[in-house]
């Protein structure tokens, strides 16, 4: 509650105080320090933001992170590549088959190993689905930061159903270690493949409500169009990828632009916005939810046959019926688990478009069963930089807003 | 745009101050000198064919068993030119006695948060930074984790041992 300053010198109405000074009157120009975290409902996450305000207007901001540091990377020197995946399932936690997936192939390029075209399909449907729950977490959650809750709850439903599908495809739900160093752990049973076909199906008259709700919405639109904006040229040098430096114009996407897992089989469009605001990202983001959706519609509709994993002994583990039965399989075996399989010395750079934009594994090997060194190029980690220069001379909650679009998960800002 | 093309050119224009020119899985590796780092990064990004100028990782590595002393800790930059779709990778070898570097974040913004993380993980000191404070571990830590000598497990335990589990 604020009270009404009597500036004039008449003293204070129906009291006997004295007349306000000038100094008393003074503090209305201080500036008030906000903490917007590090447990806020609406930061999503742990990470705080110490805010400057000057009555309703944001002056100056700066974020504190590493809350929740897990030193994966220091973790990573000591661990066998194929358990590197309970590291990166924790990076973004929205999108955990793009993570894997993404390190899966980081070590597939330094052995030299080709996935078959049917893995490499079925991680094209996995990663798409996991885009889509991930965009479908930040677009409902905007809503819900705006004030509107349906939204929210209709897309949950659906993003429910992309969890059943990892249920079906490899038992977990939220830490999905489904893929293996050179393809997938199992095949697309018959269950798990008329899940996806009923999500397709299911999805759209969805997601077009979803779209009919906020799209044109007034009162949404009063919230966010000209939010948070940020042109091309600046967000690059923030170090912006993914959907939130394609909404300021910049048709950068790695899928296109550096290919992996056979993406340039697929026929689709990268959505990309104008003014960098956070009606474009919102924006962008519902088209890329479109995208991917067309991206498995042809990745189901062409899945070819064949082997789910490639011939890589040294590195994946053999059925176990074989092992009990076969002296090379239980020799391979043993070597897996014990780790005595060595990687070529090397240097490797491999990313993925990740839910959140570029999503790099820097992998330096020294010939041992560990990484050397391993880097990763956390998207949020970098763009959430620019935080602060885009909620200056915007009000709280158009701060919140903003950083509810730029999707930032704590998990992948501190790794 | 070639490799060969950007190597010779750099070679043109930095002589001596570049050198071990390699490319492990197609991207251009080549090393300089820490004084040459910040025009070079600019000479990139200004570069009117080129325009590498993405700055997509900058991270420290350190190699305490290398026998030239010079060459104890390592920053990489890895560059983009989008409009290229060219990848190019410097790296700038430093010394545990000398452990200074200019700054990127007079070319990229980017660099700030990724200069103090390197800051925070290996104790590299980024010349000119605008805040180099730790970002991720708590401020009164008093050593560099990401270096070699601090093991990741406890070494007095002994039922770990190096030898059958991991390094």
């Amino acid at each position: 509650m604020s009270t009404v300053l009597d500036i004039s010198n008449k003293g204070v109405p129906g009291t006997d105080l004295p007349a306000k000074s000038e100094e008393n009157v003074q503090y209305v120009n201080e500036l008030t320090t906000l903490n917007l975290g590090p447990t806020h409902p609406a930061t999503h996450g742990i990470f705080q933001n110490i805010l400057q305000m000057d009555g309703e207007k944001i002056v100056s901001g700066e974020q504190t992170i590493g809350y929740i540091h897990r030193a994966f990377e220091k973790i990573a020197e000591r661990r066998p590549f194929y358990q590197i995946t309970t590291l990166t399932d924790r990076m973004n936690y929205c999108s955990s088959p793009i993570n894997n997936f993404g390190w899966h192939m980081t070590v597939e390029k330094l052995l030299g190993i080709t996935v078959p075209k049917r893995a490499e399909y079925i991680r094209v449907i996995m990663m798409e689905l996991a885009r889509i729950a991930d965009h479908l977490i930040c677009n409902g959650i905007l809503g819900v930061d705006t004030g509107a809750f349906t939204g929210f709850l209709y897309l949950f439903e659906e993003r429910e159903n992309i969890y059943e599908i990892y249920e079906e495809v490899c038992g977990a739900r939220l830490t999905t270690n489904m893929g293996r160093i050179g393809g997938m752990e199992r095949d697309l049973s018959a269950e798990a493949i008329r899940k996806i076909r009923a999500f397709i199906k299911r999805f759209p008259p969805i997601m077009r409500e979803f779209e009919k709700l906020f799209n044109r919405n007034r009162i949404f639109m009063d919230r966010v169009v000209d939010v948070g904006g940020i042109t091309g040229e600046r967000a690059l040098n923030y170090g912006f990828t993914g959907p939130n430096l394609r909404a300021a114009g910049v048709d950068y996407d790695v899928r296109v632009m550096n290919p992996y897992s056979s993406y340039q089989d697929f026929e689709f469009d990268i959505p990309v916005g104008k003014s960098g605001d956070t009606y474009d990202r919102f924006m962008v983001r519902n088209g890329e939810i479109w995208e991917s959706l067309r991206i498995i519609e042809q990745a189901i509709e062409n899945l070819p046959e064949g082997p789910y994993f490639a011939d890589a002994p040294e590195y994946y583990l053999p059925p176990k019926k074989e092992v009990y039965r076969n002296m090379e399989a239980l020799i391979y075996h043993f070597k897996i688990v014990m780790g005595e399989i060595d990687a070529p010395v090397g240097e490797v750079y491999h990313s993925v478009e990740g839910g959140n934009g570029e999503l790099g594994f820097y992998l330096i090997s020294d010939g041992g069963r560990a990484p050397y060194r391993l880097h990763f190029r956390r998207p949020s980690f970098i763009y959430y930089q620019a935080y602060p220069e885009m909620c200056v001379g915007t009000t709280l909650s158009d701060a919140i807003v903003i950083m509810s679009s730029l999707n930032v998960i704590a998990g992948e800002l501190d790794s | 745009m070639t490799n060969e093309e950007v190597a010779k050119d750099l070679i043109r224009q930095f002589g001596e101050d570049v050198y071990d020119f390699d490319d492990p899985y197609g991207m251009l590796t080549l090393s300089t000198k820490r004084e040459q780092i910040i025009p070079m990064l600019r000479y990139l990004k200004d570069h009117s064919l080129y325009q590498i100028s993405f700055l997509t990782t900058l991270c420290g590595i350190h190699y305490p068993d290398d026998p030239n002393p010079e060459r104890e800790y390592c920053i990489v930059y890895q560059l983009h030119s989008l409009v290229n779709n060219f990848r190019l990778r410097i790296k700038v070898f430093l010394s545990e006695a000398d452990l200074h570097i200019p700054t990127a974040t007079t070319v990229y913004l980017s660099a700030n948060w990724m200069e103090r993380e390197t800051y925070d993980f290996f104790g590299v000191i980024f010349d000119g930074h605008p805040k180099l404070t730790r970002i991720l571990n708590m401020e009164d830590m008093d050593y560099f984790p990401m270096r070699k000598q601090y093991p990741l497990e406890d070494p007095t335990r002994e039922d770990k041992i190096d030898a059958l589990f991991g390094r």
